[in-house]
């Protein structure tokens, strides 16, 4: 995983589309095995609870490319090292955030030096430290965050997100 | 923290939704927008039959869709009296922003105001007046009474200068040409009224005084200018954060095609390091001069030039004037005006004269002016569009400052060609168009010192809010609020009176030195605290508005929802205002007096456009302009042909110039010579202080902020008003990230949140300008010879007030500049 480069090989499926159907044949991305149905006639969307990893897996501010709530929905998962709100994980440090820019739906790559994700396109760049938080750019939301769930065994769910993931208009399909 | 709305559907538009044409009304640049309303027990669907994009919906769509919206996009609304559903989406068929929305614009819907959603509740719905101890509802006829019988009875007894009026002159939201139009047929045809201002500074005059006077109107080119131009050259503004896709989808793309990008501002800015990545470094060139010293580096890029030959000959001749001077220095003119000759004798400095006042390299003061006029190998001119904005409209010597802007535009033949022009890249968009101004003079009358020293009985306020939004605030805050408080403890004194005993008693607290004020706002605003008639108005799209943007593209933003509650156009205020004072007009009498307030049976803002802006544009109606959409049409219009009205791409095109009105066309230069700091006390108080205070934007908030007070992804990013700082100069005085401070000086008081900024010069401190949270005009005060303030110069100290709150304490302070 070379920082600043995050999802370079996501970001070039992306652009044509056909990320979803090569993601298995990417080694970083984690695909859930226990998808769950989404209930059309539900008030809010039914979220699968997808494992993504185990805690072992991850290293301190290096990025690991995820996809979630499905293969079509880019993001990452990151121990940051120190815990932050909303993180999970016996330091409360480890979170997960999807990697399209809620501004164009560009794919933003992770700049490791000030734990930022940054949009090539417009320069829109969001905190991972800080939920997300866009700390300059043209989104009207916040970058969307995975909520997370560590199990005994160390093995990492998500099992929700907390905004409108860019390029759908329900965060499942 | 990273405030999330919780969002995990959006309602989907159905194919057969209701489609309107909106311009964001917030900016200058006005990008396309299009809203779709549709009814409540209705949805679209993901199949392509379904919703109106004709795509699957079922499936992810992809970087720059057009089949997606943002939770900020959608809203419930009131139309026609039902509620319905409402999306405001950028229009990717727009050529002033191709699909791209803006932080401002993107939440045009969220900023609607619902009562079913809940947002913005903070916007007035009913008239308001002044009664027992505080602001009751009440009807249009009485608020409206009591407005013209106070106002009718103070200009009979004594004159209309005792009238006095702070009123919007531009486009967008509060304003546009039916209210602009409306507003002033009211103070300059049915009254002569010389104390009014305008919305940002505290007199009724021209920000850019200078180039008007030299013939070039500041809003000449075309944003497609920047796109094929050589060289973009930007002095004191910052378009990536403030005219954000005038910046990506126009300057980018001139980068991309090789343009070079010079940026003169003492501040690194967004737009400098976002340049830097399109553009490459070695194609952006920042000169960071000592503040208030723009003129200094214009100068001796232009005496570069001269000397160098690099100047457009034949333009010079068949365009500019030739014989000397045409102009002289007075009262109204703070520089001389004439030939180039005429202005080289005052202009002539040296690039290590320049160097050394302004604090860069004499060597990238040449750079600059061979990337805007050194012609290319081959012997051809270069195209170099040139802009600029507050940091000198708002900066020192605005008149010589603006004029040698616009001398090294003439010079080198670069207004009214393809690639070229000079212009304002602006705040708000235009909307003008009213009666002759002409009974206000010039230098305008500095209306807030007028009220200060106690002049004036009336005080009519459109749209303003001084408080947040004026030079030496803080005195004028208290002049006004003790002024004001006279007439409420008169209001007080006389309830339950009848109308008469309560007319008279608030005419006697007028006389005893009160100011009786009625206030026309969205919002009950700051000032708006002193009113004692509150008028609600309602905003763009909940009426038809029509502005010109940044290249004057004049479009009809559509109406698609109902006024909030019982909200009005502004244009129909002042006709029920006119309407009013002629009837207590005519029963005082004054049946002369009382006609001229004739001609305001409107029933529509569509009936002051017609009164208005069709009258001196006989081509251009509601109809035709709703056909041009989002892509409107480039004033002056000049006809009609094909069911399309014809416009004009760039001023000057046949190099005649004519702003200044002279009948030979000929465009003048300014003997733009440096004199130093213009505005008197300006160096002392820069020897007295540490901190250099200037006064910046943020993308986020900027032109509609006051809308933003409440609104929780805006207030989570910035709960106060960010004061970037150097961090050593934070260590310096023992301030962490978010603690509150303040800034002092002999002009006020002010406070916002420390923000440390690596990028910021030691000693140089950036406030954001008209924060609700916190007023930088209370520490600035100083006006050029015309009233334009110079807001950007201030000195002060700097004070810890608190550790930071729990709001500022979890927000991110890294740097704003990307990192790719």
């Amino acid at each position: 995983m070379k920082c600043n480069r995050l999802v370079d090989a996501g970001r070039r499926q992306f652009l044509r589309g056909g990320l979803g159907a090569t993601a298995g044949a990417a080694a970083s991305v984690v695909m859930g095995t226990s998808e769950a149905r989404a209930e059309r006639a539900l008030a809010r969307v039914d979220y699968p609870a997808n494992r993504l990893a185990n805690l072992a897996d991850l290293a301190v501010n290096a990025p690991m490319d995820v996809a979630y709530p499905d293969a079509d929905s880019p993001g990452v998962l990151l121990k940051l090292g120190q815990g932050v709100e909303g993180g999970v994980g016996p330091n409360g440090d480890v979170v997960a955030y999807s990697v399209l820019c809620p501004h164009k739906g560009w794919m933003l790559s992770y700049n490791d030096a000030d734990r930022t994700f940054n949009c090539p396109g417009h320069h829109s760049r969001f905190d991972a430290e800080a939920g997300g938080q866009q700390v300059w750019g043209h989104a009207t939301n916040n970058l969307p965050q995975f909520v997370l769930r560590v199990d005994d065994a160390g093995d990492i769910y998500a099992e929700g997100v907390d905004e409108l993931i860019y390029g759908r208009l329900s965060n499942t399909l | 923290m990273g405030y999330k709305r919780q969002v995990d559907r959006l309602p989907i538009i159905p194919a057969d939704a209701k489609e309107f044409n909106v311009t964001c009304h917030y900016c200058i640049v006005g990008c396309g927008y299009k809203a779709y309303t549709w009814p409540m027990n209705k949805q679209g669907g993901t199949e392509p039959g379904r919703n109106k994009f004709g795509v699957d919906l079922s499936e992810q769509q992809y970087q720059d869709s057009p089949a997606w919206y943002a939770p900020s996009m959608y809203n419930i609304v009131r139309q026609d009296g039902r509620d319905v559903q409402l999306v405001v989406k950028p229009d990717e068929n727009c050529v002033v922003n191709s699909g791209l929305g803006s932080i401002r614009g993107a939440r045009m819907a969220e900023n609607r105001p619902s009562r079913i959603t809940g947002t913005q509740q903070q916007r007035l719905s009913d008239p308001l007046v002044w009664r027992n101890g505080t602001w009751q509802p009440t009807s249009w006829d009485d608020a409206l009474d009591l407005v013209a019988r106070v106002t009718a009875q103070v200009v009979t007894e004594g004159s209309e200068d005792d009238l006095v009026v702070s009123v919007f002159d531009h486009g967008g939201s509060a304003g546009g040409y039916e209210n602009t139009w409306a507003t002033g047929k009211l103070y300059f045809q049915s009254m002569s009224i010389r104390n009014i201002r305008i919305h940002n500074r505290p007199a009724y005059n021209s920000e850019v005084h200078s180039t008007r006077d030299m013939g070039v109107g500041e809003l000449n080119n075309s944003y497609s200018d920047y796109e094929i131009t050589d060289t973009i050259f930007v002095v004191g503004a910052n378009p990536m954060e403030t005219q954000t896709n005038l910046y990506l989808n126009h300057m980018v793309l001139g980068m991309q095609n090789g343009a070079k990008f010079i940026m003169v501002d003492p501040r690194r800015t967004v737009t400098v390091h976002s340049a830097e990545q399109f553009a490459g470094k070695e194609n952006v060139l920042h000169l960071a001069i000592n503040e208030g010293t723009d003129m200094v580096v214009l100068n001796a890029i232009m005496t570069h030039i001269v000397d160098n030959g690099w100047l457009d000959d034949d333009f010079i001749a068949n365009s500019t004037f030739q014989g000397g001077e045409a102009v002289a220095q007075d009262a109204a003119h703070p520089a001389s005006l004439g030939s180039l000759d005429h202005a080289m004798q005052s202009i002539r400095t040296s690039l290590d004269e320049a160097a050394e006042i302004c604090g860069v390299d004499a060597a990238d003061i040449a750079r600059a002016a061979e990337w805007i006029a050194k012609p290319h190998e081959d012997g051809s001119r270069r195209k170099c569009a040139s802009a600029y904005e507050k940091g000198i409209i708002w900066g020192n010597d605005n008149y010589r400052t603006v004029g040698a802007m616009a001398n090294i535009a003439l010079a080198t033949g670069n207004i009214g060609r393809e690639g070229g022009g000079c212009c304002r890249l602006g705040g708000h968009q235009e909307g003008y168009y009213r009666p002759d101004e002409s009974v206000v003079g010039r230098p305008a009358e500095y209306v807030d010192q007028y009220l200060i020293r106690g002049l004036g009985g009336v005080h009519h306020i459109w749209a303003c809010d001084h408080h947040k939004t004026t030079i030496n605030a803080a005195e004028f805050k208290r002049a006004h609020k003790r002024r004001a408080d006279m007439v409420k403890d008169a209001i007080d004194a006389a309830a339950g009176g009848t109308r008469e005993q309560l007319v008279d008693a608030i005419v006697s607290a007028i006389n005893a030195g009160g100011l009786f004020v009625v206030d026309m706002d969205i919002i009950h605003s700051q000032i708006g605290q002193n009113a004692h008639v509150i008028l609600p108005a309602c905003e763009s799209n909940e009426m038809n508005l029509t502005s010109m943007n940044g290249e004057r593209r004049l479009r009809l933003s559509e109406k698609y929802m109902d006024p909030y509650g019982n909200s009005r156009p502004d244009c129909l205020i002042a006709a029920g205002i006119a309407q009013n004072m002629e009837r207590v007009l005519r029963d005082m009498g004054q049946d002369d007096y009382a006609d001229k307030f004739k001609g305001y049976d409107w029933e529509t803002e569509e009936d002051a456009f017609m009164d208005g802006f069709h009258q001196g544009n006989p081509e251009v109606t509601y109809d035709r302009l709703r056909a041009a959409g989002n892509n409107g049409v480039q004033e002056p219009v000049v006809g009609y042909e094909n069911g399309q009205l014809i416009g004009t791409e760039r001023l000057y095109a046949d190099g005649r110039f004519d702003r200044h009105g002279r009948d030979d066309g000929k465009a003048l230069f300014c003997a733009s010579g440096w004199r130093g700091w213009q505005a008197a006390g300006r160096a002392r108080e820069k020897a007295n202080h540490k901190y250099w205070i200037n006064n910046v934007r943020a993308n986020i908030f900027w032109q509609n902020q006051f809308l933003d007070q409440k609104n929780d992804f805006v207030q989570d990013r910035f709960p106060y008003p960010f004061i970037e700082m150097n961090p050593d100069d934070m260590v310096d005085e023992g301030l962490n990230p978010g603690d509150l401070l303040e800034i002092i000086n002999d002009n006020g008081v002010t406070q916002g949140m420390a923000y440390p900024t690596a990028s910021a010069k030691r000693g140089q401190v950036a406030m954001v300008f008209g924060s609700p949270a916190g007023s930088q005009g209370n520490v600035t005060n100083g006006v050029n010879e015309l009233n334009v303030p110079d807001y950007k110069h201030c000195w002060g100290d700097i004070r810890k007030v608190s550790n930071a709150t729990r709001e500022s304490a979890g927000i991110s302070f890294k740097s704003k500049e990307i990192t790719l």
